[in-house]
């Protein structure tokens, strides 16, 4: 359930322009809202775009999440490249050939 | 007969997003045969259109993801995505609840549909048409196939709701025009964006142009995340445009493999009897 709650932060942050003005005033009573591990609060406020790509965060969603943390086309596809130097294969969800269930 | 024209396009937001980064040659080609099928779309007077494409996560989420959704909205919003991102400015365009209600409702005596009277386009629709419909005033249906990961609805279940669509078509007495979006084999928003299968592209092109029902719907989801990304999975949505056009073949008026946008570019055309409306 936590990669949904992942996800599910980034999609409503994403489309609703509320949501990004609390992540802008109030992040931390934001993410209280959602079952995250620390792990995934660490990610989600670095940001670190790389660990979210290795854990499973589809990239439908997180290029959007990295867009409005900065990051240009070319910078956000070399931070996953990072994220599995750095941290190994996706582990889970859409990505990972072990766990796409297809 | 009021269905007037069907047609097949890309999407991708690289297309109007990263412009100034493509080939300029391969690019224009590409422009160009949007202006193609713009003018080919208006020339049969529609007045609907009916865009069937594949949203990535602006309306529709995991906690209640639609295999198939038809937007039954007085009017819609567009883009979702930061309009500098997208290099598309947000605007609103109108829709045509009473007519979508209409096609729903006999769609409906064979495919299970959800609908929504809510809805904010992405780059999946407004990329589209901000070359086909530029002034945005031509009435807008939205329908969504999930694409996006599974459970993915089948392909024979997408010709079939295409095979819906153009029944429910023809009973109505407005004119309209179905055009479907989506990528053929692509990566995107993962570090392989970029890459391209060029000669499976031209397999599943050369197949949907010769409305091959039983080829098209061969594709294993398994077999097209392995050779085709799981941007793939869109091709759900020219299954459909063939299903809407089942009896007639197509013509492909541009196929340009362009890296920055991440996708083969294409624009095809079904004949449908254009020249007879």
């Amino acid at each position: 359930m936590s990669l949904y709650s992942t996800q599910k932060l980034i999609y409503q942050l994403n489309r609703d322009p509320g949501v990004r003005a609390r992540h802008a005033s109030d992040l931390d009573g934001l993410l209280r809202d959602y079952d995250l591990t620390a792990e995934e609060l660490e990610a989600i406020r670095a940001p670190d775009i790389g660990l979210l790509y290795v854990m499973g965060v589809n990239g439908q969603l997180l290029m959007h999440f990295a867009a409005l943390h900065g990051f240009q086309w070319n910078a956000y596809i070399e931070a996953m490249k990072e994220g599995e130097r750095k941290y190994g294969p996706v582990r889970t969800g859409l990505y990972s050939r072990a766990a796409a269930r297809l | 007969m009021t269905l007037v024209f069907a047609g097949v396009c890309s999407h991708a937001p690289g297309i109007t997003g990263r412009k100034e980064r493509a080939d300029p040659i391969a690019r224009d080609a590409f422009y160009a045969s949007l202006r193609r099928l713009r003018d080919a779309m208006e020339a049969q007077r529609p007045e609907a259109l009916v865009v069937v494409a594949a949203e990535h996560f602006a309306n529709f989420f995991m906690n209640n993801m639609p295999a198939i959704c038809v937007g039954m909205a007085e009017s819609y919003e567009g883009p979702i995505e930061d309009e500098k991102w997208l290099g598309i400015a947000r605007t609103r365009m109108p829709g045509a609840p009473d007519l979508s209600q209409r096609l729903t409702e006999q769609i409906m005596q064979d495919v299970d549909l959800a609908y929504a009277q809510e809805w904010k386009f992405d780059h999946g629709i407004m990329v589209p048409l901000s070359f086909l419909t530029p002034r945005h005033d031509l009435p807008i249906i939205p329908v969504n196939i999930n694409c996006q990961g599974p459970p993915l609805i089948p392909l024979k279940r997408c010709y079939e709701f295409g095979r819906a669509l153009r029944r429910a078509c023809d009973i109505a007495p407005e004119r309209i025009a179905v055009i479907g979006t989506g990528g053929l084999s692509h990566w995107p928003a993962t570090p392989d964006s970029g890459r391209i299968n060029e000669k499976w592209d031209r397999t599943f092109i050369e197949r949907f142009l010769a409305n091959d029902r039983d080829a098209l719907i061969s594709y294993r989801d398994e077999e097209t995340w392995r050779e085709a990304g799981q941007g793939g999975f869109e091709i759900r949505t020219y299954v459909a445009v063939a299903g809407v056009s089942e009896g007639s073949t197509g013509e492909l008026w541009c196929y340009e493999p362009i890296p920055i946008f991440a996708v083969g570019c294409t624009v095809a055309v079904m004949n449908i009897g254009r020249k007879e409306q």
